[in-house]
């Protein structure tokens, strides 16, 4: 394993811990869209860039959106 | 259950878990030495049988393409399922209400659309030559449209969305995927058999019915997500008029 990919790891595993100990709802959705960031940076060292595409727009875009409109939603109601 | 009976069963089933965990980890092959044979001889042969650059779209559409009519039609599925629970019992006159957005809120994300259009288009068409294809930029052009309402307002956003239109996309999209397999069927070989012309590799016309199935899954998944979000915004709106 070369040090560029086991720094990807060591970043997704960072980032999983960190959600796991978030208990605010904005934090934690705005932290996994950056959670799913990091694991698109894994991918895409990996050599899997068409599974990152899939990473970038469901996990870090579209997931996190609908949870912070519901939010949103939720609150100027 | 005591905090410290807790801690200290986290701490055995913890140590027990990392520990086959790594012992699984270190069974990997090294990065990079692949030697399956499903792998190899598809990266031998898939560009020079079906003319497209990117091995995965070529699985995905074509040599596996059964199992995507399977996972096109479970994203169908649920989508329909969510219209059918949602629609029904809703309330018309509960709208959500456009919020007010300053002018440089609303013009950079007309520019953002813009952009996101032309990203997801781009994605979707180079499907067949490099890493994207259907799925990936159909969720970008949903996107793309859903900037339009967090940017702008709900009429917009529902002038560019008519229901009967995205509905009508939606079948239109997953029944496409279908109907291409029966052409093949048509033309005297397998369900989804790519039936070609296969063009020139590396242009935008290549993969036989590589582009048609791509092509369908995009208009799939853009209508599917922009379906989800109309849905979850109207719904979010009822709720807020019931609790008022």
């Amino acid at each position: 394993m070369i040090p560029l990919q086991a720094m990807a790891i060591a970043l997704v595993a960072f980032f999983a811990l960190a959600l796991a100990l978030t208990h605010d709802l904005v934090r934690l959705t705005l932290l996994s869209s950056v959670y799913a960031l990091t694991l698109v940076v894994l991918f895409v060292v990996f050599q899997a860039p068409d599974v990152a595409l899939s990473e970038l727009v469901v996990g870090a875009v579209a997931f996190p959106l609908v949870i912070v409109v519901a939010i949103v939603m939720q609150r100027s109601g | 259950m005591t905090r410290q009976l807790r801690l200290g069963l986290f701490g055995v089933s913890g140590v027990g878990l990392s520990a086959l965990l790594l012992w699984a980890v270190a069974g990997l092959h090294a990065f990079g030495d692949y030697h399956e044979r499903y792998g190899t001889l598809l990266k031998n042969v898939a560009v020079s049988e079906r003319h497209t650059t990117n091995v995965v779209t070529s699985v995905v559409f074509d040599y596996r393409g059964f199992d995507t009519l399977g996972e096109e039609f479970i994203l169908f599925a649920s989508v329909v399922g969510v219209a059918l629970l949602t629609r029904d019992a809703r309330d018309e006159r509960a709208r959500p209400r456009d919020r007010l957005v300053s002018d440089p809120v609303g013009l950079i994300g007309l520019g953002l659309s813009g952009a996101l259009l032309v990203i997801g288009l781009y994605v979707v068409a180079h499907g067949p030559l490099t890493p994207g294809g259907g799925f990936q930029g159909g969720v970008v052009l949903a996107g793309a449209i859903a900037v339009v309402y967090l940017a702008g307002d709900y009429r917009s956003y529902r002038a560019l969305t008519p229901q009967p239109a995205v509905d009508f996309a939606e079948g239109f999209g997953a029944g496409g995927f279908a109907v291409v397999g029966i052409a093949s069927m048509l033309l005297g070989s397998a369900y989804l058999h790519n039936f070609g012309p296969f063009g020139t590799p590396g242009t935008l016309a290549s993969g036989g019915s590589i582009p048609m199935l791509n092509l369908a899954t995009a208009i799939e998944v853009t209508a599917a997500f922009l379906l989800l979000f109309t849905e979850f915004l109207e719904e979010l709106s009822v709720t807020r008029l019931e609790t008022a």
